[in-house]
């Protein structure tokens, strides 16, 4: 699939994760996205990002604009070396939180996203992908 | 530090939210909407959220610690303003806001924390 734009930012502290957000607005608008989607995605990486600063000690975040034919998306992947996930089916569950949140930043940001994917080690780091079409 | 602004209008508060939040300056906000709170014996808090294009679990979750806290110290919290597409955004991410009034704009925001004062038996209803 290919993919037309790449860009990489640092999340290390809370301001990261507003600089995510109009990061991640600004390429949805270019994208076409319309209003409700562009809040999903920027919802779903806010979520995201707050996680990969809390719980993986920070990180990265790429974000990626798509074509596949017709169709143009917005890919997010989400990167941290922190402690990792030991059990990834508890963790997406609603309501279940380590750090003392509302625990719906990864349920929630799946169920705003078309795709999802999370890849986690213990004592590797965690990986998370989204992408929303258009 | 950066603040949100409080400003006090009769026996209510009014914090109007024009900026993209970080997480610290939300923290911020509760606690310095607390002190005021108790400070200008205020018996209503109106949360404008107009300029806002997204509510996460971390704002979402504020503005229900201070519903919450503000109907401990007796006075009454009613969020206005939220924009249709952060509304959709919320509930499918899990948030319905439990315990936080809401109101589309300021104006029925303040007849509706009236309503709420009076129902209350706050004698001083309405003078704001």
């Amino acid at each position: 699939m290919p993919v037309l734009l790449s860009d990489q930012r640092q999340i290390q502290a809370s301001e990261d994760v507003v600089g995510v957000r109009q990061a991640v607005r600004r390429l949805a608008v270019e994208l076409g996205f319309n209003l409700v989607d562009q809040t999903k995605i920027v919802t779903a990486a806010s979520e995201l990002a707050r996680n990969t600063l809390q719980y993986g000690g920070g990180g990265t975040v790429r974000l990626e604009s798509l074509q596949e034919g017709a169709r143009r998306g917005l890919r997010l992947v989400f990167e941290d070396r922190g402690p990792g996930i030991p059990n990834i089916e508890v963790a997406m569950k609603d309501g279940y939180t380590t750090g003392g949140g509302l625990g719906l930043g990864l349920s929630g940001a799946k169920r705003l996203s078309n795709d999802f994917a999370i890849y986690s080690r213990p004592g590797e780091g965690t990986r998370v992908t989204i992408v929303r079409w258009r | 530090m950066e603040r949100i602004p409080i400003l006090k209008m009769g026996d209510y508060l009014l914090v109007s939210i024009q900026v993209d939040m970080h997480d610290r300056l939300a923290m911020a906000l509760q606690d310095d909407l607390t002190s005021r709170i108790v400070s200008a014996h205020a018996k209503g808090v109106l949360i404008d959220i107009s300029a806002l294009d997204m509510v996460d679990s971390f704002i979402g979750r504020m503005l229900g610690d201070i519903a919450a806290v503000s109907r401990v110290l007796d006075a009454e919290t009613v969020v206005v303003g939220m924009r249709p597409a952060v509304a959709i955004t919320l509930v499918e991410l899990g948030l319905s806001l439990p315990g936080v009034c809401t109101a589309l704009d300021i104006e029925r925001g303040i007849a509706l924390l009236r309503t709420r004062m009076y129902a209350r038996g706050h004698d001083d209803a309405g003078s704001a």
